[in-house]
């Protein structure tokens, strides 16, 4: 991804999140985050991640902020007006937030590891068909050997060739998760 | 050049932000919102990792299949976690943190 590229989308990502943050309309910080997503999922892109950019554009962009959406126009919470604006709590968050920030910057920094780039650090797809020749589907190696990287293949060989089980688990906790939203929701009888 | 590290700053201010907004503000619904935010920055870092790490050439999906499980539960969370605030809003009207101090002795 040329550089260029690569500052707009973590300005969009930055951007917008800083928004979230300082916007005292709850329906504008949910458009931010919406869009801040949108930036983040471009990073995701950039990095060779498309199956994965896909689905935080469709989960997050997409189902997680109209839930968000909904809950703030069924509640119709109104814009902050009027309040006191808690001093000691903002005062401590951006203190906490820059603090933090320096010191990812700082280990960054120092590390060799950080110095990697898509340069010198190519994919080597050709290669890699050969490497993992017999232990892979057809379909992959097929790919691999026609010059494109089948990401969302290769995820889902993972999933199900190394954490099958784990999957299960995953969906065992959406179910709970339904049943328990369901639950909560549920308005009590008053007693009889 | 773009490096792996400029990923990881990007990431961390990011999770900052988040980190900023949980602190600061006093509305549940965007202390929820700025959960979200935090959470994606931490999948940003394990897919800048996943990237530059290389295994047989190519990245290493064992970072995206764990992406793909943080994703899942940030979204039954986010359900969970709504319905809450749905019920606490029944009972107190209310959507600031300072309207829930009944645990604070």
């Amino acid at each position: 991804m040329p550089p260029l590229l690569f500052y707009l989308f973590a300005l969009i990502t930055l951007g917008f999140g800083f928004l979230v943050v300082t916007g005292r309309n709850p329906v504008t910080c949910a458009l931010a985050l919406a869009a801040s997503f949108v930036g983040l999922a471009a990073l995701f892109l950039s990095l060779d991640a498309y199956f994965i950019g896909v689905i935080q554009i469709l989960v997050y962009a997409g189902a997680v902020m109209v839930l968000f959406l909904f809950i703030i126009m069924l509640l119709d919470i109104k814009t902050e007006e009027g309040k006191k604006i808690n001093v000691p709590a903002i005062v401590s968050g951006v203190l906490l937030a820059v603090l933090l920030t320096l010191q990812i910057i700082a280990v960054v920094g120092s590390t060799e590891l950080a110095n990697k780039t898509s340069q010198n650090t190519p994919l080597a797809l050709a290669e890699a068909a050969g490497k993992i020749g017999k232990a892979a589907l057809p379909t992959i190696t097929n790919d691999l050997k026609a010059g494109t990287l089948p990401d969302a293949k290769l995820i889902g060989f993972t999933l199900f060739d190394q954490y099958g089980f784990h999957l299960q688990v995953i969906g065992l906790l959406l179910l709970v998760g339904t049943i328990g939203v369901v639950v909560l929701s549920k308005r009590e009888r008053s007693a009889p | 050049m773009i490096t792996l590290g400029h990923y990881l700053v990007v990431s961390g201010m990011l999770f900052s932000l988040g980190l900023a907004g949980v602190i600061a503000r006093r509305n549940i619904i965007i202390v929820y919102m700025c959960l979200e935010m935090m959470l994606s920055a931490a999948n940003l870092a394990l897919v800048g990792f996943s990237r530059f790490h290389l295994v047989n050439g190519l990245p290493d999906y064992t970072a995206q299949s764990l992406v793909f499980f943080t994703i899942t539960v940030a979204a039954a969370e986010v359900a969970v976690g709504l319905a809450i605030i749905v019920a606490l809003f029944r009972s107190k009207q209310s959507v600031d943190v300072e309207s829930v101090t009944k645990l604070q002795g």
